[in-house]
Parts: C-alpha cells; sequence; structure tokens
C-alpha cells in the first residue's frame, strides 16, 4: 500500500473517531439538536400560515428549506469552524510533522463533518416529520434527490468552508463569517420565499449555494404542485446541479491552494504566538 | 560528507524584514549524538530548530539534515524524523493510547528491515511512563503527563533524529528523571540523534553529549561540558570555616591549594568544599564576555567615529 493511501486510511478512521466524540460532550450533542429546537420555535410562530398565493402551510415549506440550511450550515460553519480551532489548537502543526499527515487530517475533517451532518439532518427529519404535514416523505423518487443535493451540497460547501476556516486568524473572529452567513441564509427563500423581494436581491441570492440546497430540499419532499410558487414556475434541478457544480469545482481549485498557502506557514513559534494571545484573553 | 554526519549547518542565515536573526550558523551532528541548544531567549533557538525541520525557510547558508535540504524535504524523509513541538491543547478529547495508535499509523509504510516502524503502542506507552493513563482522555492529562505524551508522539515514529524543544517543561523531579532515563535510553539503544533546547542547564549538562551556545545569531560556543569550562575559568571555588568563620577562596590548583591548607590549620578546618565552575557559571560567563565584546566592539567603532 502506498504511503499515501495508508494516510487516506488512517484519515477515514481519524473522521469515525472525531464524530464518534461529538456523541459525548454537551456542545457537540447541542450542536445537532440546535436546527431543530429552531424548527420548534418557527412552527410556532408560522402556525396558520400559508405560503402566499396558496393554501399549503408556511412551516411544512420550511422544514425542506431548513434541511438545505443544516446542509450549507455544516460544510460552511462547521468546516471553517473545526479548520481555525485546529491551526490555533496545535493540531494542523501535528499534521503536519506527521508523513502525509495533511493527506490524513483533511480525509478525516470531510469524513467527520459529512457524518456530523448527516446524523444532524436525519435528527431533524425524523422530529420535524412528526411536527408537519404534507411532506413527501413515502417517495422513493423523493428520497433520491434529498440524497444527490446533500451530496452536491456538501462538496460544494466543504472546500468553501475550509478556505474560510484558514483565513479566519483566529476562531473567535468566526463572527466575521457568521453574520454575512446569516444575512445570506435571510435573502436564501429559508424561512419565506424570495419571490417578492427586489430583484437584484434575489440575483445575489441565487449566486449562492444556500438558495439552492434549500430549493433542492423542497423539490424532494413537497408536492410537485408547490413548483408554482417557485421562479420559472418550476424546482429547476439543471440549474440546481450548475450552481452547486460550479461552486464544487471552483472550490476544489481554490481550497488546495488556500490551504496549502496556510498550512506552509505553521510553524512552532506561530502556534506559539497565537497561544500566548489566547492566554492573555483568559487572564 | 560522510554518512555519520546527521546535521551539517554551514553559515546558516535569517532575517526577518530587516532584523537579522541567525548571523550565520555553523554546526555538526554525528549520528547517536546528543546535542544541547543553549542561549538567551530571543536568541534564535527556535528558528534555527524550525528551519532544521523543515518548518521555516532559511534566507542563505547550507543545511543538510539526514542528507536531505530540509527545504525541500519528502514525506519519506518527514518519517525519519521526530518532532517534540512545544504543546498547547490539541487532540483534547482523544484517548491517549488512541492518538499514539492513530499517529503511528502513519509511519506504518515507512518500516524498514532496520528500524521496524511505528514503535509497538503498549510499549511506547509504558516506555513514557502513561501506562496508568492510557485510556484517558488528552485533555485530562496533568502538564507533565501532556508532556510526556508530547515526547511519545515525537518518537512513535522511531526517529533517526529527534527534535526536544523545551522537553521538561512542567516536569516534577521524577518525571524529569525518567525523563532523562528515556533519553539516554534512545541515544545508547537506537543510536538516535538528539537535539533539544532547554533552559535547565543541569539538564542541558546531564543530557548533552555536546553543548552550543546560540547568542546574538550564531554559535559562540560548541563543545562538551567540560571544555567550555575550561574555556572559561580553571579556577575552582573552594569553601571552608575555620573557628566559626567562613572563607572563600578561588584557586587555579584546588587540590594543592587544599593540602596546604590542611598543612597550616590540620583539624581547625570544617566544611571544606570545592566546587569547579558549574556548565550554569560557564553558561552566564560566556553570554556575558560576548555581550561585553560586542559592546566593547560598538565602543570602539564609537570612538572611531567621534575622532
Amino acid at each position: 500500500m502506498t504511503p499515501t493511501l495508508t494516510a487516506a486510511r488512517a484519515g477515514v478512521s481519524r473522521g469515525w473517531i472525531e464524530m464518534r466524540q461529538t456523541f459525548t460532550n454537551a456542545q457537540d450533542l447541542w450542536n445537532y439538536f440546535f436546527p431543530t429546537v429552531l424548527l420548534f420555535f418557527v412552527m410556532f410562530f408560522m402556525r396558520g400560515s400559508t405560503v402566499p398565493g396558496t393554501n399549503f402551510s408556511l412551516g411544512s415549506r420550511t422544514l425542506p428549506s431548513a434541511l438545505g440550511m443544516t446542509v450549507a450550515f455544516g460544510g460552511l460553519i462547521t468546516m471553517a469552524m473545526a479548520l481555525a480551532t485546529e491551526r490555533e489548537d496545535g493540531t494542523l502543526l501535528r499534521a503536519k510533522a506527521t508523513p502525509n499527515g495533511m493527506v490524513g487530517y483533511l480525509v478525516g475533517k470531510i469524513v467527520s463533518v459529512a457524518g456530523i451532518t448527516a446524523v444532524s439532518i436525519t435528527l431533524y427529519l425524523v422530529t420535524g416529520a412528526g411536527l408537519v404535514g404534507g411532506l413527501n416523505l413515502g417517495d422513493p423518487g423523493a428520497w433520491l434527490t434529498l440524497g444527490w443535493v446533500s451530496v452536491l451540497g456538501m462538496v460544494a460547501t466543504f472546500p468553501i468552508g475550509a478556505i474560510l476556516g484558514s483565513l479566519v486568524s483566529n476562531p473567535r473572529n468566526m463572527g466575521l463569517i457568521m453574520l454575512p452567513m446569516m444575512g445570506l441564509i435571510a435573502t436564501s427563500g429559508i424561512f419565506y420565499p424570495i419571490t417578492n423581494f427586489p430583484g437584484w436581491l434575489q440575483g445575489v441570492a441565487q449566486a449562492f449555494p444556500i438558495y439552492w440546497l434549500g430549493l433542492g430540499m423542497r423539490s424532494a419532499l413537497l408536492p410537485d404542485s408547490m413548483a408554482a410558487v417557485e421562479f420559472g414556475h418550476s424546482w429547476r434541478h439543471l440549474e440546481t446541479a450548475g450552481v452547486l457544480g460550479v461552486w464544487a469545482i471552483a472550490g476544489l481549485i481554490l481550497a488546495p491552494i488556500v490551504l496549502r498557502r496556510m498550512a506552509r506557514r505553521e510553524s512552532g513559534s506561530s502556534v506559539a504566538a497565537r497561544r500566548e494571545k489566547a492566554m492573555q484573553r483568559i487572564t | 560528507m560522510t554518512p555519520d554526519v546527521v546535521i551539517d549547518v554551514r553559515d546558516l542565515r535569517m532575517r526577518y524584514g530587516t532584523t537579522d536573526v541567525l548571523t550565520g550558523v555553523s554546526f555538526t551532528a554525528r549520528r547517536g549524538e546528543v546535542l544541547a541548544l543553549l542561549g538567551p531567549n530571543g536568541a534564535g533557538k527556535t528558528t534555527t530548530i524550525e528551519i532544521l525541520e523543515g518548518f521555516r525557510i532559511r534566507s542563505a547558508g547550507e543545511v543538510s539534515v539526514l542528507g536531505v535540504d530540509p527545504g525541500h524535504g519528502t514525506e519519506a524523509w518527514r518519517a525519519r524524523l521526530g518532532v517534540v513541538l512545544q504543546s498547547w491543547r490539541d487532540h483534547s478529547k482523544w484517548r491517549v493510547r488512541q492518538l499514539l495508535a492513530h499517529l503511528g499509523s502513519y509511519y506504518a509504510s515507512y518500516s524498514t528491515d532496520h528500524v521496524r516502524r511505528p514503535w509497538e503502542v503498549d510499549d511506547l506507552v509504558d516506555a513514557v511512563g502513561l501506562t496508568p493513563h492510557a485510556h484517558k482522555r488528552v485533555g485530562q492529562l496533568s502538564g507533565g503527563q501532556r508532556r510526556r505524551l508530547d515526547v511519545a508522539i515525537g518518537i512513535v515514529g522511531r526517529p533517526e533524529l529527534l527534535f526536544l524543544d523545551e522537553p521538561t517543561a512542567g516536569f516534577d523531579p521524577e518525571a524529569r528523571r525518567e525523563f532523562h532515563d528515556l533519553v539516554h535510553r534512545l541515544s545508547d539503544l537506537d543510536d538516535t540523534t538528539i537535539l533539544l533546547t532547554t533552559h535547565d542547564l543541569d539538564e542541558a549538562e546531564k543530557l548533552a553529549d555536546r553543548i552550543l551556545i546560540l547568542a546574538g545569531g550564531s554559535i559562540i560556543a560548541d563543545g562538551s561540558a567540560d571544555e567550555l569550562s575550561r574555556r572559561v575559568s580553571t579556577d575552582a571555588e573552594v569553601r571552608w570555616t575555620r573557628d566559626g568563620a567562613r572563607f572563600v577562596h578561588a584557586a587555579a590548583d584546588a587540590t594543592g591549594f587544599v593540602r596546604e591548607l590542611f598543612a597550616q590549620y590540620g583539624e581547625g578546618i570544617a566544611d571544606l568544599e570545592v566546587r569547579r565552575a558549574s556548565l550554569e557559571d560557564t553558561y552566564v560567563a560566556l553570554v556575558r564576555e560576548y555581550e561585553s565584546g560586542r559592546s566593547g566592539a560598538a565602543l570602539r567603532a564609537f570612538e572611531e567615529a567621534i575622532r
């Protein structure tokens, strides 16, 4: 077996170990349940509301949209957060000091973040399906769509998340990423259709993966008649695959360059300097 | 270059912006040798080690580590190195044995008939004295235990060359002694070459075959602890009491001086103590000598200028 393959296999077991660790502490468990808790609140405030122009429950429309958001959140924020934190705490430097350690580290990160995202969307779907009606849960085609949208969504968002994580110099500056993220979620039609928004805002939303992840999930779980209230009165699967595909390709080209640059700069003294800074913050 | 030379550094220079951190460092290390790199804070110890580890690109000079330029080291080269970094809080959710088994698995493809890689995990845990804590989470270890784990991670791939950056910071005296035994074992039995930095001069004296003192960006002294102390002064300090009064005398020939002392006062001498210059004395003297030399040179340059 070649050393790179050995490292990739070590990475898979690394990802698996890290994923299991998320079941053993309160912070990670809370992250799993957060989307569901959020859904409960949203459902409460949306009770009795319908999607404009239909008599379909707004809550039932929100469930798949927020599912798309959860995938994007996992790919962008969980990934970025992990990289920024582990760069500061010295995990990345450890990987750099190990032969092919960076290969193992990245494979491990992809496996663990994919696993964490899969667990959180499953949890969310199981609890959410009991909460709202009108979803296509019995249709195998729905699960197929849900599958490809999730996988493509992860491939589109993981590299971008990794790039963001490499650019943030300090995990406490994650707010710099969270704020625009929140803005993007608000304009991406997750909690409310954006068909009445100004045209330029619709354009901005449709340039990013969150809108398309929401749309893709709605296309999987909502009845086909609901496509009528989307842009072009269609689920636009081709466009969904196209935009997510472009993000995926751009990310896969850019991420290795940015990550390599970031890794090259890692050294014992750069970690020590960040430790000094963090210590000052504590005391 | 003979195959026995593991590290060969010639006129290594490092400049950050307009500041010269290293102004021409040269030294070599042979297989199985233990070298201690000493020097005041900011002298460039960490920079030197990071260049040798391949984590930092030098500005100029020739560097060869295990026959390879660390600026272009491959992963196969990296597999022959061990690096003990100053630790922080990485992998805190992992369990001790689990982490060592994981990090060890990367070295399996670099195992040879001569060097079996990685180190068998239970033996390794035992060698660093962590057996009672093997199933603990890394984040639950005490400072000293955590440091032993760092050392274990550094040697899990059975390195031919090991870098230790302040390995015993936070150790209690017993852990320190166990660590010293481990270092002796690595260098004697496995012929591991070790380059360590430390602020503990006693430790450097006990562990190192050779001591390098780095000050102002270059090596100002290179030799065994004895050689260095002979370079600074040949005087030993003799202390005694007579009739309740304390005396101290510096003598070049301490044995002769003590013989005289007894011949003169006999039974009157008590609490006799003869002390050679310790490494600490030597170190302080060398660094002072260097610094005064430098300020002397600056003064001469100043006098030239105002003349």
